[in-house]
């Protein structure tokens, strides 16, 4: 197959209808001749990384290890031991997917193995979702890579327009894009056509448009670590929407375009900064002078 | 616009906790070290503003000393570096300073030995990384692609004898970037290829007259 140039999603719509195809069939030819690599070697890559993500998954599920800074660590812990005593109102699936999301970001502060997806801050919605929903259903490891591969493309586009930093147009595009990447993976994964998929992308979006950046104490842990929990939750509601053929009435691409004139118009203060939010509340301010005499 | 890839979305497999911070600050030591060359005995890590402030939070400090000891951003022994046997023959310390002239996220490595050698650099977010300077020229290489690294003595015609050494091998310059101490004395060429340079070619740049230091610094896996 032959690879085209994307750079919006109205082009990857337009390619994915004209030739009759998956987004990650498309995503596969474009990338193997990209890298000019064998589609087995390119599956090879994304499975590295979802390997990597089971294994944060699995690890983080059996710590209750504090971050260097002493203030998080042990919420999974909580969870699971709650989980235990009195199921989720929501069910198998809801625990499932909050539990692996903290065991994935309580992963990363504790200086464990992680996949930035699509960065380390946002490591854990991507993996609880695909994770998750795939031993619920039954899902196949090519279906996960192939749900994943979707996930990249989604970033890959939106990235284009907008660095996907928190010290560049604030959390939307980083907890904020990883969500809306879960949402077109988990659409996938239910068996959603390309449009479909675009339009979890862009219901996942539009809600988490202005989420700002404002790390406690500059670190990747308040408000990071529970944020990615919420946040996996919101990309199985955006999936559920869209695969039920709910519409977003305004168009992705413009929805991208919003993400970044919002984070160009937010704050700089805002932006990984540390300087307002919460992390200039007082209680915070108390955290880094006890963590500044540490 | 440049070509974009879905890997670059979907990784690296890292040690937390931040991409800028520590898996960054990894890179940042390879390729100190990979300039310096030699066995590292004595070194000094000086962290600037933002890598100052929060470094300790996010082991950018042990990030720096694995990435200086060879490993790579996905090494589990970064977590417990400084209790680690191959950090155990080094004398290695950190300061902690700010000044707003320098990049949120700057680092100097004094390297002290056999062979002096300072190198500052840059994360510049999403783990990606700069050399900006090395002892007083500057440079400019992320890791990204093989680079070619010369010091000698200011004279007309070195870059055209090493350009065309690049070139009879048919490999393709991405990026020239040069600089002096004053006229006729020291001066560094930073070249950045597309292509893989064979030994020969490093060990013919070492012959010239006047070259002083060569390194070729191989782009970086994760």
């Amino acid at each position: 197959m032959k690879s085209t140039t994307i750079s919006t999603f109205s082009e990857l719509l337009d390619v994915c209808t004209s030739e009759n195809k998956k987004i990650y069939e498309i995503v596969q030819a474009n990338e193997t001749a990209l890298h000019e690599i064998s589609e087995e070697e390119l599956k090879r890559m994304v499975k590295h990384t979802l390997d990597a993500m089971k294994d944060a998954i699995n690890t983080g599920l059996k710590s209750k290890e504090m971050s260097m800074s002493g203030l998080c660590g042990d919420d999974c812990f909580r969870l699971q031991k709650r989980f235990e005593k009195k199921p989720a109102l929501f069910g198998n699936l809801y625990e499932k997917i909050t539990t692996y999301a903290l065991a994935t970001i309580e992963e990363n502060l504790r200086m464990g193995k992680i996949a930035a997806c699509p960065t380390a801050g946002s490591c854990a919605i991507v993996p609880s979702v695909i994770v998750a929903t795939s031993e619920q259903l039954n899902v196949s490891e090519n279906d996960q890579i192939n749900a994943l591969i979707t996930a990249g493309e989604i970033g890959r586009i939106i990235s284009n327009k907008v660095a996907l930093a928190g010290a560049v147009a604030g959390c939307q595009a980083e907890c904020g894009v990883a969500s809306a990447m879960a949402a077109g993976a988990l659409c996938q994964i239910l068996g959603g056509t390309p449009e479909q998929i675009l339009n979890a992308v862009a219901l996942a979006m539009k809600n988490l448009l202005g989420l700002t950046c404002d790390p406690v104490c500059g670190l990747v842990e308040i408000p990071c670590v529970k944020r990615n929990p919420f946040l996996a939750i919101h990309a199985v509601t955006a999936a559920e929407l869209a695969i039920s053929d709910i519409k977003t009435k305004i168009p992705l691409d413009e929805v991208i375009d919003t993400l970044e004139q919002t984070g160009k118009l937010m704050s700089p203060m805002l932006k990984e900064s540390s300087q307002a939010g919460l992390a200039k509340t007082k209680t915070a301010i108390q955290l880094e002078k006890k963590l500044l005499n540490n | 616009m440049r070509q974009s890839s879905i890997i670059d979305i979907i990784s690296p497999v890292m040690i937390g906790p931040s991409s800028s911070h520590t898996a960054g600050a990894v890179r940042l030591g390879l390729l100190a070290s990979h300039v310096y060359n030699s066995p590292i005995k004595k070194i000094t890590f000086k962290l600037y503003n933002s890598y100052a402030l929060t470094g300790k939070g996010h082991g950018t400090d042990k990030g720096l000393l694995a990435g200086v000891l060879g490993l790579s951003v996905d090494d589990t022994r970064i977590k417990n570096i400084f209790n680690s046997e191959i950090a155990k023959n080094i004398d290695y310390k950190f300061e902690f300073l700010e000044d707003f002239n320098r990049h949120p996220n700057a680092v100097d490595f004094i390297f002290e030995g056999d062979l002096n050698m300072e190198i500052s650099g840059e994360s510049i977010g999403a783990g990606e990384v700069v050399i900006r300077k090395i002892n007083e020229f500057s440079v400019k290489f992320t890791g990204k692609l093989n680079t070619l690294l010369l010091v000698y003595k200011d004279a007309p015609g070195m870059i055209s004898r090493v350009s065309t050494l690049i070139q009879n091998e048919n490999i393709n310059i991405a990026s020239l970037h040069c600089d002096r101490y004053a006229k006729g004395r020291e001066a560094s060429m930073c070249i950045c290829l597309d292509g893989e340079l064979n030994e020969d070619i490093i060990k013919k740049c070492e012959t010239f007259n006047d070259v002083y230091i060569v390194r070729y610094i191989k782009k970086l896996e994760s």
